[in-house]
């Protein structure tokens, strides 16, 4: 680095200290600074672009818990040639990390409101450090309900913390797959049929929705339907990136970029375009 | 029953029925309840009656020979189970089955075919408002078809 | 919008340059250490390049430009500047096609980046266009003015010095006055010159626009304007500006396409636009670009490299398997979109300079105003 600027297009090192293994395609690296006084905070809904040496590098959501400093957790999916590099990386093993990028969830916003959580599929990684900063301050908010959706019952993700808030009797946790053989229990159905018979006020509610774009259409149309206002509907969008810091033009999606305007959009900001086919 | 009136009365399905109306099905209701495993319905059984879930959850499955029950959807508390008796032949075209203690208000389906055939306005409140329940019903369904999750290859 | 350039114009600040102290000009600024840069013929196009020597200007040389067409043809004019616009723009430097970020060496199982020395270029632009200062003025917004800043670009544009021209006539697709951005260059230069040439002389009126400015023209053999010579100068940059080959309407433009996403326009466009990219290359506002990590043969050393890129290529919009804009229509929309709407939205300016390059230099004539004014049309017709 060049006099010790700051230069956000230069990647720190950062080691990878565990894997764990979520599902067959989908794992969660927890990295550490290799330099000790390096930042790691970050808010809920930010993402970092992750380097690997001489391959390139990708955004991912930050998906660990914003009070535990020291380590930040990546759940990734193997997906293309980047990810698919990351997985080849064992513990100790070094990440070249750039970030936080991107602004967050409205979790200060919302305190007051009971909180809607959809997630589909991996789109429950960005909410997870929602989840977390919630619960750890349940007495400003109204209900807190999860609404999370998978392909199937091997494909959920962090079933432990799914369970561990399950047996909160202060959260709602409703978890459906689009389908499942034999020994699943619990529903089968689309995560946006959940929402017609889920109780929240949909005057003092806020909904925070991540997941692919078809799904996040879809429960956006239901929140709306049961008049839940759309300053008040938050989602998360994503675009092919590639510096993370406005400059490349690569993530424009109308006028906003996602890494900087973004990822989290109010949905009233962008309505006209949202949607819309191939903008 | 008197008991099911109000419970009626405030559900979303029912909503702004005429009062005349409201008394037919009124009339035509009752509790019920289905221990978990239980079939509530089978498929090319006569379909007779139409359900609102209490609380509970109620698993629509279909039978493959080789695979076993496979199921396609589950609903929940406060939704309609059943649209079979509407709609000719009047045979259930799917299994159902409580997947835990389920309590639910059956509607005499084949008591309400005969009223709707001679009380028209009945007939079309009715077929209107399931209309609307399977184009939600199939609207997930092609949700659940395409993957949402799937990465393009 | 922090200007690099202060400005510190008297309309008394007005002298002449006789054509053949041009040279010397030249000469003081490589002496103070720049590496002066302007037009010259290259491949059968007026290019921006190295130029040390007035020999080495496309004297002579004119260009005549329409849709899909751009020839070179002599005209025995003595003119220095007698050319309007080529392929280049002053991005080529500023925002070079290819550049390093950083290089880094492997490390067991982890890497460093090297420190390099960087060698930031200082840059003298000879024959800077009124369109092009606004170019380059919207490319600092995007690269100083927002909250990352692009060190790269900024420390080449610091000490950049701009000698300007103002056009002396207008080229077959320029509009800038549709765009309010020319023909006269009204700011962000050290010098504008006007070039006058007659029969009894040759010669250049020189408004100064900072003390660096001031302080190099000093240094060549010069007088003071007098009212005739700024009479001169106003009168050929008025003629320029009513030759203009283009105009484009631009009342309530961003509104227009934001509220035509679905417009058949887009089907015609479609039909014609190759994709080819090559308006984005020549316009001078476009600054695109992607981020490439290669390594050598050994695997040892990795570098980071810049490269200029395009919003019509398939890959731009890649995620997930597939791209968000796979139609060449929903990429020519981005395009014209981004240009003219959304950068209002973005920069608080259009990011179109009317400078004619992109209609010039498309292969299929395609035309940014024609296709404004098709869109125009059908919706006064929709009103009848």
């Amino acid at each position: 680095m060049e006099h010790g600027i700051f230069n956000p297009m230069y990647p720190t090192q950062f080691r990878i200290c565990r894997v764990k293994k979520e599902t067959h395609d989908t794992s969660t690296f927890e990295i550490e600074p290799e330099n000790s006084a390096q930042s790691t905070s970050f808010a809920a809904g930010q993402f970092n672009m992750l380097y690997v040496f001489g391959v390139g590098e990708v955004p991912i959501s930050i998906s660990g818990n914003p009070a535990k400093k020291k380590r930040l957790l990546h759940t990734i999916r193997k997906a293309g040639m980047v990810t698919n590099a990351i997985y080849k990386l064992k513990t100790g093993d070094i990440l070249g990390v750039r970030g936080p990028f991107g602004n967050h969830w409205p979790l200060e916003n919302s305190i007051g409101n009971d909180i809607v959580i959809a997630a589909g599929g991996i789109g429950l990684a960005p909410l997870r450090p929602a989840l977390y900063q919630l619960v750890s301050q349940r007495e400003k908010y109204g209900k807190i309900i999860l609404l999370y959706g998978a392909k199937s019952p091997q494909d959920l993700l962090y079933k432990q913390e799914l369970a561990h808030w399950r047996n909160r009797f202060d959260v709602e946790v409703k978890v459906t797959v689009d389908s499942a053989s034999g020994s699943w229990d619990g529903s089968i159905g689309v995560v946006t049929a959940l929402i017609p018979h889920t109780h929240f006020d949909p005057l003092r509610t806020t909904a925070m929705i991540c997941g692919p774009e078809v799904m996040m259409h879809y429960t956006i149309k239901e929140l709306l339907k049961r008049n839940v206002a759309p300053e008040n509907i938050f989602l998360s969008m994503e675009r092919n990136m590639k510096c993370g810091i406005g400059l490349c033009g690569h993530c424009q999606f109308g006028p906003t970029f996602v890494c900087k305007d973004g990822p989290v959009f109010r949905y009233d900001r962008i309505h006209t375009i949202f949607g819309k086919r191939e903008i | 029953m008197q008991t099911l009136e109000p419970y009626l009365t405030e559900h979303p399905f029912l909503k702004d029925l005429e009062p005349r109306l409201l008394k037919i099905l009124v009339g035509c209701a009752s509790n019920v309840r289905f221990n978990a495993g239980q079939f509530v319905f089978r498929e090319g059984e006569e379909a007779n009656n139409f359900y609102i879930i209490r609380h509970g959850k109620i698993s629509i499955e279909i039978f493959a020979a080789e695979r076993g029950s496979l199921s396609i959807q589950t609903i929940g508390e406060g939704e309609i189970l059943g649209w079979s008796w509407l709609i000719p032949p009047y045979r259930w075209r799917f299994d159902a089955r409580a997947v835990e203690l389920t309590r639910a208000i059956a509607l005499d389906g084949k008591c309400l075919r005969e009223k709707c055939e001679m009380d028209h306005d009945l007939g079309y409140e009715l077929l209107k408002r399931f209309a609307h329940i399977i184009t939600q019903r199939l609207e997930t369904t092609r949700l659940q078809l395409i993957d949402i999750y799937g990465i393009r290859k | 919008m922090t200007p690099i350039k202060e400005q510190s114009v008297q309309s008394q600040d007005l002298f002449v340059l006789e054509h053949e102290y041009f040279q010397k000009l030249l000469d003081v600024l490589v002496n103070l250490g720049y590496q002066t840069i302007g037009p010259t013929v290259k491949e059968g196009t007026v290019v921006y390049d190295r130029l040390i020597s007035v020999f080495d200007l496309p004297t002579g040389w004119t260009d005549v430009q329409n849709s899909g067409t751009y020839r070179l043809t002599k005209n025995n004019d003595k003119a220095f500047f007698g050319y309007v616009t080529g392929p280049h723009s002053w991005k080529k430097y500023l925002l070079p096609p290819i550049s390093l970020l950083w290089k880094a060496k492997r490390n067991g199982n982890n890497f460093q980046i090297l420190s390099e020395n960087k060698n930031i270029p200082k840059y003298a632009f000879i024959g800077v266009r009124s369109c092009d200062i606004h170019a380059i003025s919207i490319q600092d917004k995007v690269f100083i003015n927002g909250q990352y800043i692009d060190t790269n670009y900024k420390e080449i544009r610091k000490d950049a010095f701009i000698l300007a021209v103002n056009c002396g006539k207008a080229g077959g697709t320029c509009f800038c006055a549709s765009m309010n951005t020319g023909p006269k260059v009204s700011f962000g230069f050290d010098l504008a010159m006007t070039e006058v040439v007659n029969n009894d002389s040759h010669h250049f009126i020189v408004e100064t626009g900072t003390e660096l400015g001031l302080e190099i023209l000093l240094q060549t053999p010069h007088r003071k304007a007098n009212e005739n010579d700024k009479y001169t100068a106003d009168t050929i940059i008025n003629n320029t500006a009513s030759q203009m080959g283009r105009t484009m309407d631009t009342t309530g433009i961003k509104d227009l396409l934001y509220s035509n996403y679905e417009h058949p326009q887009w089907d015609d466009v479609a039909k014609r636009c190759l994709t080819c990219a090559n308006c984005t290359m020549v316009c001078p506002t476009c600054f695109c670009t992607t981020v490439e990590d290669v390594t050598d043969l050994t695997g040892e050393y990795a570098e980071r490299v810049r490269k200029w890129d395009s919003c019509f290529t398939r890959d731009f919009s890649y995620i997930h398997g597939g791209s968000v804009r796979s139609t060449s229509k929903s990429r020519y929309r981005q395009w014209i979109t981004h240009k003219l709407a959304t950068w209002i939205d973005q920069f608080g300016t259009s990011g179109c300079v009317g400078c004619g390059r992109c209609i010039t230099w498309c292969p299929v004539a395609i035309d940014i105003t024609e296709e404004i004014h098709s869109i125009r049309k059908t919706l006064s017709a929709d009103k009848l």
